[in-house]
């Protein structure tokens, strides 16, 4: 059974190498034969990952447990999802489902472009398949999914298998990896499309319309990803903690914003023809920082919680790494002439510029996360003395890129391009000024003056809620006073005829949620208590009783609760029953904590152990203003992205615009 | 003044700015990493600075005392007495033999006074190191 696996990830190896000189050749010797059976490898590689995929899960399924991976990342008593999600648990099997995804988005692409762009697919397949040769010479050569424990030297004892850690059997845990991969490994296609069009320097930007959709998919899976994982991290480790700027959690952001970066200025070359160069590095930046996301994650350069152990794998990914990254700057510096910028910059104050300094704060926060996380790397080799930096670095730099942005997200779509009069100025944001200022004085009465930097988000936040309602409020208005519909059927029409504005207008207003609930942590407050049954106390205006301490076992764990019994200002409010578990096969303690979640603030126990003698129970408590808003701001981001996926009603032509100035007004599906 | 030499304007003073919080983000918040051989060393030197000493856990030295939390960490033949002090519930993989990270300070009685303990459960998305060994390259 193994061998078989073992075979086919050998045999997926040798297309892909078949593949590129397939292609590259076939384009060259002008033999569309050869290109069209390079083509054919790709989809070969697919079935033939699949059916080690497939065998790798059979086998975890089965438990057999002569495989070394199966008996490290499962064990008999785990439920069929668990062993299932071992597929991507360690590091082998998670190296086998990026390639097999790369396998699948290759093939995917193949097939829809069997007919089109023939001059430039020959090298798409090209660079995915000089990825994928990557990653199966790991799977194939270095860190095999199908190696067998070797009997002699007498480790058939660990017949069981070690399980998977407790911590990680949480249902966001089950789809939180794959997410993020499929975001990771998406972002080779639009990669492979830009060097592609780079190195056939074809004419207009037929990469970008290729890829657009691809890319917003992509995007989508890593937002889910990112958010998944703080879901995850809030509600399982205890802390009510969402974000550390642990390694790992920073290795997952670059390759996000430099995406949210590219997403954006894409739009400048699609209608002004300009930031061609730009958006070659942006691309190529998210797609090397999806490489070193995945390499950080494993090499134990950066000492992290969630890294998987030190291992030699690291020098595998430097050097994809350094020849992927020389090859694509000397690419792009040998094709400068061809990525000249059709216009100029003829305002600082105009949508063109707004789209610049987006991108520039978006790439500092990204510079500034990567320093960071390097920092310790970087010091040793400068100093001598490894140093680390703390969440106090990232927060003191990303809040105030954080708010930069927020305010560009209300500024941005509003402002005019090439050049924006006082006047249009005036229309587009007295209001949303008016409102945002509003709501900061009425936030400063009621004490939230002491939070500056609190109490200009929410400001923002209330700036840039009155923009977009403002839009949707006079495209939607114009639609009913022309058709008369009634308003909320005339901005699902609005919406239908650009959706890509529109729905851009929905994420944006799912940033803007998002913003709210990371602002809401400025409020939190939190308690430590050690109580005797019968005992209470005080957080903020809820009294917490703690009443009784249960306890029992059952085939996995062994299990102690707390029953507390929460009040608001005298009112009983329901029980809580924050609980811990020992995990029998792992011996590892787990905190489960107890949430109310309300949509002004989370009420969050956690039951932290016993005191030595026995006799109290050590209780944290939290209360977490907003944080609701976080996970409400995400559903509003994935319902937005949707609409953009969605084909706009009226054919919107991406000529280059002439609108001049203020023209926009009354137009709003112009876009 | 044309466009370009304004945006150019703008953007340095935003670079500038950053590069300002950056730089007072690092003095802030720099912890230097040190092995507890090279925390007996440091004599004086290790006054003030915040520190983050690695270790194993010592089996049956965690003691509970209110909202304290006292262990013995060990890395090769020297160990070192930790007080750690938080806000933050110490991770569900502290325990017995567990690899952990203090972050904080070395007090004067030579007692490292933590304000944030990381821990590495060792079977978290490994094997454990015998099963690695015996196995080989297989569970790496």
């Amino acid at each position: 059974m193994e061998n078989i696996g073992a075979l086919a990830i050998l045999l997926a190896f040798c297309f892909a190498v078949y593949a590129v000189i397939g292609s590259l050749v076939g384009k060259y010797r002008k033999n569309p034969f050869l290109v069209i059976s390079a083509e054919r490898a790709v989809y070969s590689i697919w079935v033939l990952l699949t059916i080690a995929s497939g065998i790798l899960i059979y086998s975890l399924e089965k438990g057999d447990f002569r495989l070394g991976y199966v008996a490290a990342h499962t064990d008999a008593s785990m439920s069929s999802v668990y062993k299932f999600t071992a597929w991507w648990g360690g590091q082998e099997g998670s190296l086998l489902l990026w390639a097999w995804l790369l396998a699948t988005y290759s093939a995917v692409v193949v097939f829809m472009n069997r007919r089109k762009l023939r001059d430039m697919m020959p090298w798409v397949t090209a660079v995915l398949m000089i990825t994928e040769t990557f990653f199966l010479i790991l799977i194939a050569f270095v860190f095999s999914p199908f190696q067998i424990l070797i009997a002699g030297r007498g480790n058939i004892v660990e017949g069981m298998g070690k399980g998977l850690n407790p911590l990680l059997q949480y249902w966001t845990m089950v789809i939180h990896p794959p997410m993020l991969y499929l975001g990771y490994v998406g972002f080779t296609v639009p990669f492979a499309f830009a060097i592609a069009s780079l190195i056939t320097k074809q004419p207009g930007d037929s990469w970008i319309h290729t890829t657009r959709r691809w890319t917003i998919v992509t995007w989508l899976f890593q937002s889910t990803g990112i958010l998944l994982g703080q879901g995850w991290a809030y509600a399982v480790l205890g802390w009510g903690g969402y974000w550390a700027w642990d390694p790992v959690e920073n290795a997952s952001l670059l390759p996000w914003i430099t995406a949210t970066a590219f997403l954006h200025s894409v739009m400048m070359q699609e209608k002004k023809g300009m930031m061609k160069v730009w958006n070659m590095v942006l691309i190529s930046a998210t797609f090397f920082l999806c490489i070193f996301g995945t390499f950080l994650t494993r090499s134990g350069v950066v000492s992290s919680v969630h890294a998987f152990a030190q291992s030699p794998i690291g020098t595998y990914f430097v050097v994809f790494l350094a020849i992927g990254i020389a090859a694509t700057i000397y690419l792009i510096l040998d094709r400068l002439s061809y990525l000249k910028s059709e216009m100029h910059l003829e305002s600082v104050v105009s949508r063109e510029s707004s789209f610049m300094f987006n991108n520039l704060i978006l790439l500092a926060s990204c510079f500034a996360v990567l320093w960071g996380t390097l920092f310790p790397v970087i010091s040793e080799a400068v100093t001598g003395e490894k140093i680390s930096v703390d969440a106090p670095f990232f927060n003191r730099i990303n809040v105030p890129i954080g708010l930069g942005l927020l305010f560009l997200t209300g500024v941005g779509p509003l402002i005019a391009w090439r050049r924006s009069s006082v006047e249009s100025l005036r229309r587009a944001f007295f209001w949303p000024s008016i409102a945002g200022v509003v709501v900061m004085i009425a936030l400063a009465i009621f004490g939230v003056y002491e939070h500056p930097f609190a109490l200009v988000s929410f400001g923002l936040c209330m700036f840039v809620t009155a923009t977009i309602f403002a839009e949707f409020w006079k495209g939607a208005s114009a639609i009913r006073a022309k058709s008369g519909i009634g308003l909320i059927p005339a901005t699902i029409e609005l919406t239908h005829r650009n959706t890509r504005r529109y729905g851009g207008y929905l994420v944006h207003m799912g940033i803007v949620f998002m913003f709210i609930g990371y602002t809401g942590a400025a409020f939190n407050k939190d308690t430590t208590k050690e109580v005797t049954p019968g005992g209470s106390f005080q957080l903020g205006h809820y009294t917490l009783r703690f009443v009784d301490m249960l306890k029992g076992e059952n085939d996995n764990y062994v299990w102690q609760k707390l029953v507390v019994e929460a009040s608001r200002g005298g009112t009983p409010i329901g029980t809580m029953e924050p609980e811990r578990r020992l995990y029998k096969s792992s011996q590892q303690p787990t905190s489960e904590v107890a949430i109310r979640r309300r949509i002004n603030e989370d009420l969050y126990l956690n039951f932290a152990g016993v005191s030595t003698d026995n006799q109290r129970a050590v209780i944290q408590a939290y209360i977490f203003p907003l944080v609701t808003w976080i996970w409400i701001g995400f559903w509003v981001l994935a319902v937005g992205t949707l609409v953009c996926l969605i084909p706009s009603k009226v054919r919107l032509s991406y000529a280059r615009t002439q609108v001049i100035g203020v023209a926009q007004a009354n137009a709003p599906v112009e876009k | 003044m044309n466009t370009y030499a304004k945006f150019g304007a703008l953007v340095a003073v935003i670079i500038g700015v950053l590069v300002w919080l950056a730089m007072g983000g690092i003095s802030d918040s720099k912890t230097y990493y040190k092995t507890i051989a090279e925390l007996g060393q440091m004599g004086d030197q290790a006054k003030g600075k915040r520190l983050r000493v690695g270790g194993d856990v010592q089996a049956g030295s965690i003691i509970r005392n209110g909202a304290e939390v006292s262990f013995v960490m060990h890395q090769e033949s020297k160990t070192l007495k930790v007080v750690y002090s938080g806000i933050d519930p110490l991770p569900d993989t502290f325990k017995d033999g567990a690899q952990a990270l203090a972050d904080g300070k070395l007090g004067p009685d030579g007692v490292f006074q933590a304000n944030k303990i990381q821990a590495k459960c060792a079977s978290k998305y490994e094997a454990k190191p015998q099963l690695k060994k015996n196995a080989n390259r297989a569970s790496m």
